[in-house]
């Protein structure tokens, strides 16, 4: 097996998760979209990790499972807290940024 | 460097013991002391403070049990033989291949500070069970003050540089919590603030230089010691190696130095210690005299090597901490002229005692300085008391002598006596403790060859017995005044800001009993007040006398068991235990103390872990002069004092107005040389006015003008052009450009939208071909 | 080594496939289950390389409790159950030149780095054991901030979310 073969599959994926990103105006998609790029990333680690024969890409590879369960959590939270407010979870209605 | 290559003689293994094998228990018990108190303390019938007296009296027999069985040690082992510290060290945390220790380094100075902390500490709890009865946060107070000392503690027989920086700022913080204890007054929670903040811009330099010698060491001391480098050890004996390059040893001791600075209050960073009195007066009296502030003293004393190396003491010429030690000396004692309040007179008298322990250091003598460490926290903590004393019970928490006081000494037999002793102590007067251990200092920073720095040490020692003479005068000669007359000195609690105030913060049963002892007029205070203060004043007759020189050699027994023999060790003992392994040593050659390389050369058969150094022969002559210099001091300043406060000469009285140079000087003092006003006003106030400022300038003379030349080139232009060119030209290039303008506005108006995934689109869109530039160009 | 390379081809076409669906569908409910088929492929890609017990640990934080959070997420905000029209951005066409741009950077980037380099044959699967070695060993420090950050999280979600 190449290296390179785990690197492009994980590069699509970081693609299409950054095109979820874009295209999204729905903020569970987009959370969604944001697990594919970081399902890229840890594909990435544990490819490096075999090549290299050391196991810190694995435990890396944990970590960010576990900041990724911990992102979902405070993301939902605050899609079900900006639902409550605004009846909508389309984040173009969250313009308030604006100037 | 081959350590085995070298004749080796196996000398007897030294004795060892439970106290000092244990001696880690030491901050531990104050530490789940402080956890207990926050956690039930205001359920005890105490309220928490038995939990603090009860282990800071355990933290005291252990010490002392550790000091026993550190000079058994010490006797055990031969004259020219290195008495290896007793070091156990566990794994505290690791990362990435970092491993990061916790375990305890003990030896004659950790000995002697834990002693002297755990003491000191014993009786400050005790007095502060009478001192702050009836305080609203009384339980909270008592952890505080735990923690405080278990910081200090842990900072003390810490074995490396990671524990040594976690007590020290375990300290820091418990400091702003004692110094801000009554926060309620704007004043209180200021000085917390400003003391909290000046030791941290100190502190910047601890870290900076743990980790300077970190990564400098940590290659040596891991091939030839087998210890981090963090460890004390390693990095003693490192620094002594002849490895270190000058420069970064050098950069890494004087980023050590500045925390010193910041934490003893020395200059120019001194000017948090006297607000820092806005706390309880216990507080004061332990950060002043033998915690906190010796923390910064205590640093340079446990990496000496570092500094000895770093900063080339003995060299030719003076060195920084000399410098540093020698001004703060002088500006801060005349500093306690002015002040008319005994516990700022206090500070300052400590911020040029801690001077000295740095000139001290600075001067090559090492003993003397920690030997001055433990006198004068004898008597320092002896005079603190009896100015809460005196507040407590005679003055009605007033802190002003010239107001407040005066006469005291009928009403107050105890706390005068005590006080008296302990000024004894603190000028230096034969036979009490501070005579043996200042005197030595200046003595031998002489014998080094620094006779300018010398003749510093002689005028501190003339201006510590002025300014000490006068403060005694104002305080218990003289006629009563004020609160101590007998009067109510509730409009002087308007018109000073710097007394207690704790018991308007107390319940009201307690603030009427209060009022009651202040309408009996002056009295003597409680026992649970006195007994310390008689504790400290024997110690401060008599702690001189462990470390006696003019008595001969056999009286010096602090030189004996603390200072670190400075021979060349071969084979380190870690990580076997102390007491089981065999200690391989070098002996010097014949009349082997002056021969040790140790500091000197490069060591070539083991390490050293001290440097070697003289030690100036006693001489009554020289002792006499500084006697006569400080009795004149003495009683110059009595003369004064009485002609002065007392008959109001109208020579003296409003001299500094009538005479224009000493009104400049002594406003020039009663300002504190303007370093208050230099830190706040120019340097905060300068780093953003100027700033400012100079953007304004930019924006009004350089842009404006740009503009103003520009618009009036434009108009004369143009109206050439209106004469000269077909109008419609111009129209035409003025409607096109608005038009462009306008467009662009119009299409970039939308990126300005407010979206948030619009603006994700555009940042990942602009990643996007940044990484693409970045992939093309690094071809 | 065929017969793991025909998996992971096979693995990756579906993954591709299913991440596609999951950023274009118009149905937040499918898009979720297409997440779980690109979740599982991915656990599927980490046993091919040799790493057991991340690919465990995968499915059941993410494909367990991940994509329960995200259904609950659905439902409680009321979605359709049913395909939606407007889940996509006016501009999601611009989404479209960015992934490109950014893949053709990275496969520049790494057929210049990597080329023909090909994984270690005898890879042995790492064990439980080495990887709790790392993380309670070197790396406990991180683990520990990784604790206070998932008790941050905890709270934080719930102070978000609770009604008042």
């Amino acid at each position: 097996m190449f290296v390179n073969q785990f690197l492009f599959l994980a590069a699509v994926l970081f693609c299409i998760g950054v095109y979820g990103v874009i295209a999204r105006k729905n903020a569970v998609l987009m959370l969604m979209s944001i697990e594919l790029i970081l399902n890229s990333v840890n594909i990435n680690l544990l490819t490096f990790a075999m090549r290299n024969g050391s196991t810190d890409g694995h435990t890396f590879a944990l970590y960010i499972i576990a900041i990724a369960a911990a992102e979902v959590g405070v993301g939902l939270g605050l899609v079900l807290l900006v639902y409550r407010n605004k009846k909508t979870i389309s984040v173009d209605e969250l313009s308030e940024m604006r100037g | 460097m081959n350590l085995l290559a070298a004749e080796t003689e196996i000398l007897a293994p030294l004795a060892s013991g439970w106290f000092l094998e244990n001696a880690w228990l030491i901050p531990v018990i104050p530490a789940i002391a402080f956890a207990l108190i926050i956690l039930i303390g205001k359920r005890l019938p105490m309220k928490g403070s038995e939990l603090g007296v009860a282990s800071m009296l355990a933290s005291l027999v252990l010490s002392a049990g550790a000091a026993y069985q550190w000079i058994q040690r010490v006797n055990s082992a031969t004259e020219e033989q290195f008495v290896e510290p007793v070091i156990r060290s566990w794994s505290w945390w690791q990362s990435g291949g970092f491993d990061f220790g916790i375990g305890q380094h003990i030896d004659g100075l950790s000995v002697v500070v834990l002693f002297v902390v755990a003491f000191i500490s014993t009786l400050v709890q005790i007095y502060s069970l009478e001192y702050l009865r009836g305080d609203r946060r009384y339980t909270h107070f008592f952890a505080a003050l735990t923690l405080f000392s278990g910081g200090m503690l842990a900072m003390v027989l810490a074995d490396n540089m990671i524990l040594f920086l976690l007590g020290w700022e375990i300290m820091g913080l418990c400091s702003f919590m004692l110094i801000g204890h009554w926060w309620e007054e704007d004043a209180n929670s200021r000085a917390a603030l400003k003391a909290f903040f000046t030791v941290r811009t100190g502190d910047m330099g601890l870290l900076v230089g743990i980790s300077m010698l970190y990564f400098a060491a940590n290659d040596w001391t891991q091939e030839n010691l087998g210890l981090s480098g963090f460890s004390v050890r390693g990095i003693s004996a490192w620094a002594l190696s002849g490895e270190p390059n000058s420069t970064v040893i050098m950069v890494a001791a004087i980023a050590l130095f500045i925390a010193s600075i910041g934490k003893s209050g020395q200059f120019p960073l001194h000017t948090w210690l006297p607000d820092a009195m806005a706390g309880p007066t216990p507080v004061s009296s332990l950060l002043h005299s033998s915690t906190m502030v010796v923390a910064g003293v205590f640093l340079v004393a446990r990496l000496y090597p570092v500094f000895f190396v770093g900063l080339d003491i003995l060299g030719s010429g003076g060195n920084l901490i000399m410098f540093i030690g020698g001004i703060t000396i002088v500006i801060s004692a005349a500093l306690a002229f002015v002040q008319n309040d005994i516990k700022r007179v206090l500070a300052y008298s400590t911020v040029s005692q801690l001077g000295y322990m740095m000139l001290g250091l600075g001067a090559g003598a090492w003993l003397p300085a920690v030997f001055h460490i433990f006198t004068h926290a004898f008597f320092k903590a002896c005079l603190f008391l009896g100015a809460g004393s005196i507040s407590h019970s005679a003055s009605h928490h007033s802190f002003d002598m010239k107001r407040d006081m005066g006469g005291l000494r009928k009403v107050m037999p105890i706390t005068f006596t005590t006080w008296i002793i302990s000024t004894l102590a603190l000028c230096g007067v034969f036979p009490f403790s501070g005579f043996f251990s200042k005197d030595e200092i200046i003595d031998n920073v002489g014998n080094n060859g620094y006779n300018t720095f010398m003749i510093v040490g002689l005028v501190g020692a003339f201006m510590t017995a002025a300014y000490m003479t006068r403060a005694t005068y104002l305080t218990f000669f003289g006629e009563p005044r004020g609160a101590s007359a007998g009067h109510s000195s509730h409009e002087s609690h308007d018109a000073h800001g710097s007394h207690d105030t704790h018991d308007i913060h107390g319940d009201h049963d307690d603030h009427a009993s209060h009022d009651a002892h202040a309408s009996h007029g002056p009295h003597e205070s409680g026992l649970l007040i006195t007994a310390p203060l008689m504790i400290l004043s024997v110690l401060a007759l008599g702690s001189g006398f462990l470390n006696a020189t003019p008595f001969g050699e056999s009286w010096e027994r602090m030189k004996l068991w603390v200072e670190p023999r400075a021979v060349e060790v071969v084979d380190a003992t870690y990580p076997g235990g102390p007491g089981e392994s065999l200690i391989v040593s070098v002996p010097s050659a014949e009349e082997g103390k002056s021969k040790s390389v140790c500091g000197t050369a490069t060591p070539e058969k083991g390490v050293c872990y001290a440097p070697k150094l003289e030690h100036a022969k006693f001489k009554w002559s020289k002792a006499m002069l500084s006697m006569v210099i400080v009795f004149i001091g003495m009683a110059l300043s009595w003369i004064l004092s009485v002609l002065l406060f007392t008959k109001r000469d109208a020579r003296l009285v409003g001299l500094t107005q009538r005479v224009k140079i000493l009104g400049v000087g002594h406003r020039f003092l009663v300002n504190k040389y303007y370093l208050d006003d230099l830190y706040e006003k120019v340097i905060v106030r300068g780093v953003a006015y100027p700033i400012s400022s100079a953007a304004y300038w930019f924006n009004q003379n350089v842009l404006d003008g740009i503009l103003h030349s520009i618009s009036n080139l434009t108009r004369k232009l143009s109206g050439w052009v209106y004469k000269n060119i077909d109008q419609r030209v111009v129209d035409g290039t003025v409607n096109n450009s608005a038009t462009f303008t306008k467009s662009v506005g119009t299409a970039a108006q939308p990126t300005q939208s407010g979206k948030v995934s619009q603006y994700g689109a555009l940042l990942f869109s602009a990643a996007a071909v940044a990484a693409l530039v970045l992939v093309i160009i690094n071809t | 080594m065929i017969a793991q390379n025909i998996g992971f081809w096979i693995i990756a076409v579906l993954m591709v496939v299913s991440a596609l669906r999951v950023v274009t569908t118009n149905n937040v409910v499918h898009a979720a289950l297409w997440l779980v088929v690109v979740l599982a492929g991915a656990a599927g890609q980490y046993i091919l390389l040799a790493a057991e017990f991340v690919a465990i640990t995968q499915v059941l934080v993410y494909i367990g409790a991940v994509m329960v959070l995200f259904l609950f997420g659905t439902m409680l905000t009321r979605a359709r159950i049913g395909a939606e029209s407007d889940l996509n951005n006016s501009y999601k066409k611009l989404g479209i030149p960015v992934g490109l741009v950014m893949l053709v950077a990275m496969g520049l980037a790494l057929t210049r780095s990597f080329g023909d380099e090909k994984l270690p044959e005898s890879a042995k699967v790492v064990s439980i054991q080495e990887v709790s070695d790392q993380i309670f060993g070197p790396y406990l420090l991180p683990f520990w901030a990784l604790s206070f950050v998932l008790l941050a999280a905890v709270v934080g979600a719930i102070v978000l979310a609770r009604k008042d």
